[in-house]
């Protein structure tokens, strides 16, 4: 099969669907390649590369004319009719909040391959142009906003006096997010993020960033994997941290998306009338409603009180080599998914949940929505009740039911407590604070030694031998000789457990010390 | 006489050492020092015991004093012969234990606490003439809990060791009968707390053994970690309750370490294994040995020789060495850590990733390869090496399944979907030890024999172990 790589034809768009590398592993695959003249001149990569790589430079009409067309945007009313009954057609469709593409789609009886459907699983990351693209624009985005910015990010004491180092906001913690955070920490600025998902937290630490954490009820990750809409007292709280922030921050970047919605609106303008002149914002949600009050999608406006907002939406088409070499991989990754045979023939898989998520029609018919991917659910035979904190069912609110038990527990105790007596009372004190002891010390208790952590706890729960001893009372035989028998079964315990625990710890040995 | 505020004091100070003990057991460096400070405890605890029990005590407030007569000279021999031929047998069977028996072991002894906590609780009965309602109810659910522990424990040593079959005995209804226990058990308490007769007690010690016969026979092998720990917790709770009839603090103290120590290791476990607490206890997950979920056609498996894989190992940079079960059944962590050692004196980097349900105990195959002497610090947990696979060489697979399924990341519908699992796939060769095409555990088909980078290498794993290391 023949596949065809069109110029861009948006006006902006500085990408490209393929680029040399990508061109020589598409004709691994078995495919033959012809790509539009100049195609790749924007993001630098001339008609020589690519004909060395070996693909073929045709015109516009013979490029439409292949059995696959991979694009970077959806094919526009001028390009539409250039295609034919049976072609597949792989590009960015935003099928969720396009319906009347996708119609056109179904006119003319295309297969159309949505590349921001791509359902986020683990096998199908190496497809996902959202996410290779959102790394750049992050990246992007920080540049930006150093561009505009009128200090230096690093901070630095020098002979004419103390630089003190830029503030960086990034919220949203998502790919776009981490990569604006990695890309600020590396130019020398302090950098704060926050995120609706608190589990997000350490990947944020770990990229060098403080996370910014506030007191409510997380909305956890939903079943496909992007962050949920969040509820009314977590945005509240949200929007007291952002409006203390955005005092002290120099740089924000927002990142906020919530698919087939409108951008969440965080930064209300209030906010940004309260920002300190010369700050920048970057709204690298601009293109979908803007999560910053003031933004305009491709614009930079300056707010009264000097404060640049930037609503960029071609953040990664800035850097135009680098973006359709991760696009080229990512549709190379899918074309290799879509040939299992190596042999040139695409073969579109219904059962595979991911072909399945991101194909929009087939031969003209209808096949969007997908039904729903389910990633990280529980096999259906677990009944979630007494494990706590496992984020996977996002339909029970772990908290309340926690604090429902507790509740009712504890009612239940003061009611039973009504009718016991004091010495029964202090007993349980004792009970309850050595239960919870024993939690927090077993709780950081290193995963190897579990087993001799448990011949330990075996060996002192025998301490029921003292129970027994207690019990022998010469006069009354029957009693003394169950005691006896206690007595000797709990020994075995206390002696052989301490034995084969001071036995295993024995055999631990560091690799230094042989 | 000893003054009983001698006597308690012991046991605040033995009950500080256990908890030291515990705490001792965080790191390599300081678990020995935490073993003795649990021996030490133990120590303090059983001489004034048995100096207080032998003597008799003496309690004084202010011009009052109460006095309790000892056991005497019989009774201090009765106590110390039974002790001692306790401490000969304990002692015994933990010098000899095979590190592959480990499980089993601490089953047994398990088993030791709940008979104890029966034994004890049946006499408190005995002895308790006044038989005031709390105490009535502390020695109904002390036997109770002791009764559970006894016979579930003793079912899972059968398991273990393999004297009893491992595959889950599922009883028609078996919820029911385990719901219907619990439910008989609560009315049973309530009568017994204002009508203590002895039938009921019998009855009830009689249900609650069933009730530890059926609870851990439905159970399967693979489970059996959580199994342990649990009724490890349970022995834990068996002692508190008798600490509760007894009004000795001590035994309510260490009980409810013990206790509390054993849950959290379930729920560790469990969470091992994306499963809820629940699940397990009712049992029969993949019982039957069927394939569950959908069947796949994941193409044809590659097999290599023992030469193949020297070959590979030679030339590799870093290897992973990802154990389970199979391991311990084969014995073959004693080649694995000649194979280990070999590698690593020739400059290869060698790790082992362990997954926190291998083996049959929580912790089993640290302790196996610590037997084996493995250096700990190349023995990393399963989020700790995960991030490293990618950059992997070759990752030796020798007796896990289950633990390195990426049907479990892959397929929504498997039903071990969601569990977290070791991605050895992601290396860029895998060699699986296996003694056949046959599924894991959980009775599900692992797609990781059927990737191109896998290599599938049939036979005792112990057998092929070593021919890798003669072919090197």
């Amino acid at each position: 099969m023949r596949i065809g790589i069109p110029k861009e034809s948006r006006s902006g768009e500085t990408r490209v669907a393929a680029t040399p590398k990508t061109v020589t592993s598409l004709t691994k695959l078995g495919y033959a390649v012809v790509i539009e003249t100049g195609a790749g001149k924007v993001a630098a990569f001339d008609d020589a590369a690519y004909a060395e790589a070996g693909a073929v430079i045709v015109d516009r009409a013979e490029v439409w004319a292949s059995d696959i067309v991979l694009k970077i945007n959806a094919p526009d009313s001028d390009e539409l009719p250039l295609t034919h009954r049976g072609q597949t057609v792989i590009s960015l469709m935003s099928p969720r909040t396009d319906p009347a593409f996708i119609e056109q789609l179904q006119a003319h009886g295309l297969t159309g391959l949505a590349m921001d459907a791509v359902p986020r699983i683990s096998r199908a990351q190496s497809l996902d142009v959202l996410s290779s693209m959102a790394n750049i624009g992050g990246y992007r985005a920080v540049i930006e906003a150093a561009h505009e910015f009128g200090s230096l990010f690093t901070g630095q004491v020098t002979a004419a006096g103390k630089v003190p180092p830029a503030t960086v906001l990034v919220i949203g913690a998502g790919v776009a997010g981490l990569a604006a955070i990695g890309t600020a920490r590396s130019l020398g600025a302090i950098v704060r993020a926050f995120d609706a998902r608190s589990e997000v937290a350490e990947q944020v630490e770990s990229m060098g960033a403080d996370f910014l954490h506030i007191d409510a009820e997380d909305t956890g990750p939903s079943a496909d994997g992007y962050a949920r809409e969040t509820t009314d007292d977590f945005n509240a709280k949200a929007a007291a941290l952002y409006a203390e922030q955005v005092k002290e921050v120099d740089i924000i970047i927002t990142t906020a998306l919530i698919p087939g919605r409108p951008a969440p609106r965080l930064i209300t303008e209030e906010m940004v009338a309260s920002m300190k002149p010369g700050s920048v914002v970057v709204d690298m949600a601009a293109g979908s409603g803007g999560n910053v009050a003031g933004s305009r999608a491709d614009e930079k406006v300056l707010t009264d009180n000097d404060v640049t907002i930037l609503g960029y939406t071609d953040l990664p088409g800035r850097l135009p080599t680098q973006a359709s070499q991760l696009f080229g991989t990512n549709l190379v990754n899918l074309m290799a998914l879509l040939t299992p045979g190596k042999d040139g023939q695409l073969v579109l898989d219904m059962d595979d949940p991911v072909q399945r998520g991101m194909t929009v029609t087939r031969d003209g018919d209808l096949l969007w929505p997908p039904p729903p991917v389910q990633v990280s659910a529980a096999p259906a035979v677990v009944q979630p009740a007494v494990t706590p904190a496992v984020p996977t069912r996002p339909t029970r609110d772990p908290g309340r039911t926690r604090a429902i038990a507790l509740g009712v527990g504890g009612v239940l105790f003061l009611l039973l407590s009504l009718v016991s007596p004091p010495a029964f009372l202090s007993h349980m004190m004792v009970f309850v604070l050595a239960v919870v002891i024993g939690y927090y010390v077993i709780g950081n208790v290193h995963h190897a030694l579990h087993t001799p952590l448990m011949s330990v706890t075996n060996a002192i729960s025998g301490i029921i031998l003292v129970g027994a001893l207690l019990q022998v009372s010469p006069g009354d035989w029957a009693l003394t000789i169950v005691a006896a028998v206690a007595i000797l079964v709990a020994s075995i315990n206390v002696f052989g457990g301490f034995t084969v625990t001071a036995r295993m710890l024995q055999m631990f040995q560091k690799g230094d010390q042989r | 006489m000893i003054p009983v505020s001698l006597v308690q004091g012991s046991y605040v100070v033995a009950g500080l050492l256990f908890i030291l003990s515990l705490a001792g057991l965080n790191k390599h460096e300081s678990a020995r020092a935490g073993n003795r400070f649990g021996i030490i405890g133990m120590a303090l605890a059983l001489v004034i015991t048995v100096a207080a029990a032998a003597m008799g005590t003496k309690a004084t407030t202010g011009e009052v004093s109460i006095t309790a007569k000892g056991s005497g000279w019989i009774g201090l021999a009765i106590m110390l012969a039974a002790m001692a031929i306790g401490a000969g047998i304990g002692i015994a069977k933990a010098r000899k234990v095979e590190m592959t028996g480990m499980p089993e072991l601490i089953a047994m002894l398990h088993s030791f606490v709940g008979l104890a906590a029966v034994l004890v609780g049946w006499n408190s009965w005995y002895t308790g003439g006044t038989h005031d309602k709390v105490h009535n109810a502390e020695v109904f659910i002390g036997v109770f809990v002791g009764a559970v522990t006894f016979t579930g424990s003793l079912v899972a040593y059968g398991k273990l060791s393999g004297k009893l079959k491992s595959r889950p005995v599922m009883l028609p209804a078996h919820n029911a009968i385990n719901g219907g226990i619990l439910v008989a058990f609560s009315v049973m308490t309530v009568v017994f707390v204002y009508q203590p007769i002895r039938p009921l007690l019998i009855v009830m010690t009689v249900l609650a053994l069933l009730l530890g016969w059926h609870l851990v026979s439905a159970i399967g092998g693979g489970d059996m970690p959580v199994v342990v720990s649990m009724l490890n917790s349970y022995s834990g709770w068996a002692a508190a309750a008798a600490g509760f009839m007894l009004s000795n603090d001590l035994l309510i103290i260490t009980g409810a370490l013990v206790g509390s120590s054993g849950a959290y290791l379930s729920w560790i476990m469990c969470k091992a294994m994306n499963r809820s607490f629940l699940s397990v206890i009712a049992g029969g997950f993949g019982s039957d040995g069927n394939v569950v979920g959908q069947a796949r056609d994941y193409g044809e498996h590659t097999e290599i020789n023992a030469v193949a894989v020297a070959d590979l190992l030679r030339n590799a940079s870093s290897v992973v060495i990802t154990p389970g079960y199979g391991m311990a059944v084969a014995q073959a962590q004693y080649p694995v850590a000649d194979l280990t050692s070999k590698l690593r004196a020739q400059g290869v980097n060698v790790r082992f990733g362990i997954h926190p349900v291998a083996g049959r105990l929580p912790g089993h195959m640290n302790v196996l390869l610590a037997e084996a002497k493995v250096p700990y610090d190349i023995v990393l947990e399963m989020d700790e090496i995960n991030d490293d696979l990618p950059e992997t060489d070759v990752v030796l697979v020798i007796g896990a399944n289950d633990t390195v399924n990426p049907a479990a990341i892959d397929e929504p519908d498997s039903p071990i979907a969601g569990m977290p699992v070791l991605h050895a796939w992601e290396a860029k060769d895998v060699v699986v030890f296996k003694r056949s095409m046959a599924t894991g555990y959980a009775g599900v088909q692992n797609p990781l024999f059927f990737k191109e980078n896998t290599k599938m290498l049939f036979g005792d794993a112990k057998e092929r172990v070593e021919d890798i290391i003669r072919a090197l």
